[in-house]
């Protein structure tokens, strides 16, 4: 069977407030995705479009984000992990070409959280998790990462110090991104300063809600061959859950969806961690970052702080993580997180990041993990 | 009666594990356990996906319990804002059954530790709501 590969990644700029409606904010990274690639809408066999539902009040979005880029009569349809909306997108779509059905499809990931106060989008939120047993005693998706946040603290001794270094680099990689939302360097004590939100967590330990849109044409091997000068190919992929309820986890020192994504995606690609060039971290808080060392193997249970001390996952160290920023910059448009994550990496394997480039990067890799730990994705990319 | 009057703000109504809501209004908290193979749920659930049998029963969640984490939330989602700043908790009961409640408004937030001993019992809430809730084990 033919192989897998990225041709084109895009996305819009994330911002606090897009001012355009979804399918207009979709073409913007439609726009970005295709353009330099040898093909039109037409070739593009089939389109999944990925958002977390209820924040605009469109049903089957699908239809219409199909319709408004012109990819009908084409099959199309909506898929949903919450945060890791479209990185479940690529894999549904790696699937689609692998197994012959399509040649070329579109991920394409959006949400529009400024249709929201902030309130509302926390309550959409907290029933990210189980509507009958946790809701509704006011669970938000940032008192779940704080609750592994202090589990992390009181087993391992992790600081809020440490925590902040996380945002500290992030910010300092976020401000030289154009498609951020924030572009603005933040020091340890303005972080540790800021206003807290669920303690142990403060306002810049919290990525924010954004606007924003992704796409990623994905194409059988020749093809991508045919349409790029240089495809950067699927090469690992791993998805796994967790329970939704808090209450089901057997840990609240590190997430086993994550942890066991990224073993199937190791495994899928024959490497282990010691072999990624760069790497992309679902940070949508800054524990989530320190996790994600851990349970991608970068760093020891318990150990992932090192990391961030001695600035090794800056983009001149050994493991460089989120050199575009990552969400804590760039924002969290729930649906279009995964794919900002994947073009970066595109970026990245292609000599072309304009943030941070890591020298002769040759393998990538996402970590994408929807709501509080409940699904987690891994892929893998090479250039 | 069903879920209706259950914590803060309630999403949704009926279910089958709804005599747990009648169970509490008594003073208990409940949990289940499947007849067949003997695996015990909280939260309870009234199907057994294990052995595929419905045929439950309840036990009482009792003795003491201890903290696995907490975190004290300042900024509460539509319908909550009257309630913060709250503290949501996980405790570990016997036979390592988790329950996700809140922390009694009576313990102080210095007085937390990680690790302390809980117990859970059932808390009226204004309104005629009720709920669960953490107290000092």
């Amino acid at each position: 069977m033919e192989d897998v590969a990225i041709a084109g990644a895009g996305q819009s700029v994330f911002s606090r407030k897009c001012g355009v409606s979804i399918r207009e904010l979709c073409f913007e990274a439609f726009k970005e995705a295709m353009e330099g690639l040898d093909i039109t809408g037409d070739d593009i066999d089939a389109s999944i479009i990925c958002s977390a539902p209820e924040y605009d009040k469109q049903r089957s979005p699908a239809g219409l984000i199909s319709e408004y880029l012109e990819l009908t009569p084409k099959p199309s349809f909506y898929v949903e992990t919450v945060c890791s909306s479209s990185s479940t997108g690529l894999r549904v779509a790696w699937s689609l070409v692998k197994a012959g059905l399509h040649r070329v499809v579109a991920v394409i990931g959006f949400q529009k959280m400024s249709e929201l106060t902030s309130r509302e989008a926390a309550e959409r939120m907290g029933r990210g998790g189980d509507i009958i047993w946790e809701s509704p005693f006011g669970l938000t998706m940032p008192a779940g990462y704080a609750m592994y946040a202090r589990a992390h603290m009181a087993k391992y001794g992790t600081t809020e110090e440490q925590l902040a270094k996380v945002r500290v680099k992030n910010s300092h990689y976020g401000a030289s991104n154009p498609k951020a939302t924030y572009r603005k360097e933040l020091s340890l004590d303005e972080i540790l300063g800021s206003e807290v939100v669920t303690s142990p967590l403060k306002k810049f330990d919290c990525c924010a809600n954004a606007d924003g849109s992704s796409c990623i044409i994905v194409a059988r091997g020749d093809v991508a061959k045919g349409i790029t000068d240089v495809p950067i190919w699927i090469i690992g992929l791993g998805a796994a859950t967790d329970t939704m309820t808090m209450s089901g986890r057997e840990s609240l020192t590190g997430l086993r969806c994550a942890q066991e994504a990224g073993k199937q995606a190791y495994q899928m690609a024959g490497i282990g961690a010691q072999d990624i060039d760069v790497a992309e971290v679902h940070d949508c808080f800054t524990i989530s970052e320190i996790l994600a060392y851990e349970d991608l193997g970068f760093a020891k249970p318990g150990e992932g702080v090192g990391l961030i001390e001695e600035k090794q996952t800056y983009a001149d160290g050994k493991m460089p993580v989120n050199v575009d920023g990552g969400l804590l910059s760039k924002g969290h448009p729930i649906g279009a997180t995964g794919g900002s994550q994947i073009r970066t990496i595109v970026h990245q394997l292609r000599g072309q990041a304009t943030e941070a480039q890591v020298k002769g990067a040759e393998i990538g890799l996402v970590h994408n993990i929807g709501g509080i730990g409940q699904y987690g994705n891994v892929t893998i990319l090479r250039r | 009666m069903g879920f209706e009057n259950f914590g803060t703000v309630s999403f949704t109504a009926e279910a089958k594990a709804a005599d747990f809501i009648t169970y509490l209004e008594a003073g208990k908290v409940m949990a289940t356990r499947c007849r067949k193979c003997g695996v015990s749920y909280f939260p309870p659930r009234m199907d057994c996906p294990r052995c595929l049998s419905s045929d439950v029963e309840w036990f009482e969640i009792k003795g003491d319990g201890k903290l696995i984490s907490y975190t004290v939330v300042n900024y509460g989602p539509t319908g909550f804002e009257n309630d913060a700043p709250y503290i949501l908790a996980l405790g570990e009961f016997d036979g390592g059954v988790q329950i996700f409640a809140c922390l009694s408004r009576d313990i102080e937030q210095k007085d937390i530790q990680i690790g302390m001993g809980l117990v859970v019992s059932p808390v009226k809430l204004p309104d005629n709501r009720i709920a669960y809730e953490f107290k000092k084990g």
